[in-house]
């Protein structure tokens, strides 16, 4: 071995760090993505700031769980169904769905397919780029995004989940507004857009979608699943 | 000469009770305060250092801690409220009633088990998205996110098998809206319906399976994942420190070096 074949480096402050000693050989790149930054110890410091938080969270909920009751009806009567039964509210997404969809579409399909999406989202390496959508290749991506975008809109429509039109119509009015800008646009608001990768369009559309989903199958409806406004009851 | 708090600690801390206890022993050099953490068994699923900007309440809003406070405040409510119920048809309902009206703070224990309830899976959903948009879930952190969308699922799952559990017209009817899903999978559907109730409807069987499921299975698996979550993120590096764009801040750092 040549001197050239290795490097050694130490952390002169032993008292902060351990000593390290590194050896690069030969053929592999020594790239140094990471420098070595201001750290804190977990005990006692980290933990004191994680105890910090849960206290005044716990401090909320006491609070809370002193001013409100927990509801409790009457005893479970399987003759006896309530108009309308709902779920728990983190369902509600779920069974607002199913008033549009066959069960086996809006029950098992979509919810099957979510989880799935959720679990693939860190295995493709077009979410670890994270590269801004529409900075390559604009044209074809542009027709793509129009076609899925359209054919999705038409699916809505044609199963009347005009609900659901609302946060589609808004998330791909800010996709076209990144189509149109560039890092070098002079607005914060369009650099950041054109920035933003495909994986962040659909979970935000998800997400803007769950919302809605939920508080309308919490708020806005009544008896046989009908629309209701939740100020005039 | 008298002593500071911290001595009368520090000579608690140097007994040998006290040693055979914790073995780190007095000191508060950064080798103790490491010992502190390794030579715990529950600590040592932390690294010992955390970046700095990684404790900033930005980074990570405290979402995943609040989420684990939540859980620890459910674990203790849960037990207590389990001195007090029986699963089985009617009792349980009297026992909710009783809980309610008769336990000294009954009603007190059910309120905070509810709303922390309904607290943590609104934090794990909303810890799930910080997640996600600061692009935590980048290699080699895959693996954890997807532990992750695991406690996603038990903590959906602990909710809702809790909710049958004060038997009530609310619970029996959010149960029997859920479990009918069940039925829509093709082929197996009403199987896995009979499995999950025990019978073809929302029965005293089926309050006896959300219990089990609840007070039982269901924590055992949070607690487990939750654990390996924990040691995962120490083994993967410490918290995902770049922003959510690597890409752009990898190449500003390439463009540095080049020159
Ligand atoms: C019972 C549920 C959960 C608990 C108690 C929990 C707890 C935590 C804690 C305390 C952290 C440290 C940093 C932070 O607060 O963000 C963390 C990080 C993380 N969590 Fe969770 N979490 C849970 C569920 C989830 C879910 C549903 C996901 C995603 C699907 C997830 C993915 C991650 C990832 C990838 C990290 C590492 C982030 C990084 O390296 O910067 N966790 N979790």
């Amino acid at each position: 071995m040549s001197t050239k074949d290795f490097v050694t480096g130490m952390d002169s402050n032993a008292r902060k760090s351990p000593r390290r000693v590194a050896f690069i050989t030969r053929r592999t790149s020594a790239q140094v993505k990471v420098a070595d930054e201001e750290t804190l110890q977990t005990f006692p410091e980290v933990l004191f700031r994680a105890a910090v938080a849960i206290e005044v969270m716990a401090i909320g909920l006491v609070t809370m769980a002193l001013l409100f009751n927990a509801p409790l009806e009457g005893i479970a009567d399987p003759s006896h169904t309530p108009n309308p039964a709902k779920a728990p509210w983190y369902f509600l997404g779920l069974q607002e769905m199913l008033h549009y969809f066959p069960p086996v579409v809006a029950g098992v399909l979509v919810p099957g397919l979510v989880v799935m999406a959720l679990i693939v989202i860190p295995y493709f390496n077009i979410n670890i780029e994270a590269e801004g959508i529409f900075l390559k290749d604009r044209q074809r991506r542009l027709q793509i995004f129009y076609i899925a975008t359209g054919a999705l809109i038409l699916f809505l429509l044609l199963f009347h989940v005009f609900v659901a039109l609302v946060p589609t119509l808004i998330v791909a009015a800010f996709m076209i507004l990144a189509a149109q800008s560039s890092p070098q646009s002079s607005s914060a608001l369009r650099r950041y857009l054109a920035s933003k990768p495909l994986s962040y369009w659909i979970m935000s559309w998800f997400l803007f979608e769950l919302a809605v989903l939920t508080a309308i199958g919490t708020f806005f409806r009544g008896p046989g699943w009908s629309w209701v406004w939740p100020w005039r009851s | 000469m008298a002593k500071t708090v911290d001595q009368y600690f520090d000579n608690l801390r140097d007994t040998r009770v006290w040693r055979s206890i914790f073995r780190s022993g007095t000191g508060s050099s950064t080798l103790k305060r490491s010992l502190a953490i390794q030579q715990n068994v529950f600590l040592h699923l932390f690294s010992t250092k955390v970046r700095r900007r990684m404790v900033s309440f930005s980074a990570t809003w405290y979402l995943g801690t609040l989420t684990l406070g939540t859980f620890l405040i459910l674990v203790v409510t849960g037990i207590l409220l389990m001195l007090y119920y029986h699963p089985s048809v009617p009792q349980a309902y009297a026992d909710t009633k009783d809980l309610q009206f008769v336990v000294s703070s009954g009603l007190f224990l059910r309120n905070l088990h509810r709303w922390s309830a309904h607290a943590m899976v609104f934090l794990v959903f909303a810890h799930m998205f910080k997640v996600f948009y600061r692009g935590a879930y980048r290699p080699p952190r895959e693996f954890n996110w997807v532990i992750g969308v695991v406690l996603l699922l038990v903590t959906l799952l602990l909710s809702y098998t809790g909710y049958l559990l004060p038997w009530d017209q609310l619970a029996y009817w959010a149960i029997t809206v859920g479990s009918n899903i069940a039925s829509a999978v093709p082929v197996f559907g009403d199987k896995i319906h009979f499995m999950l109730l025990g019978g073809n409807l929302v029965n005293a069987n089926a309050l006896l399976r959300f219990y089990v499921l609840h007070c039982m299975i269901l924590p055992l698996a949070a607690i487990f994942f939750i654990a390996i979550h924990f040691w995962r993120i120490r083994k993967d590096g410490g918290l995902y420190a770049l922003s959510s764009e690597p890409s752009t801040l990898q190449k500003a750092a390439l463009a540095k070096e080049a020159r």
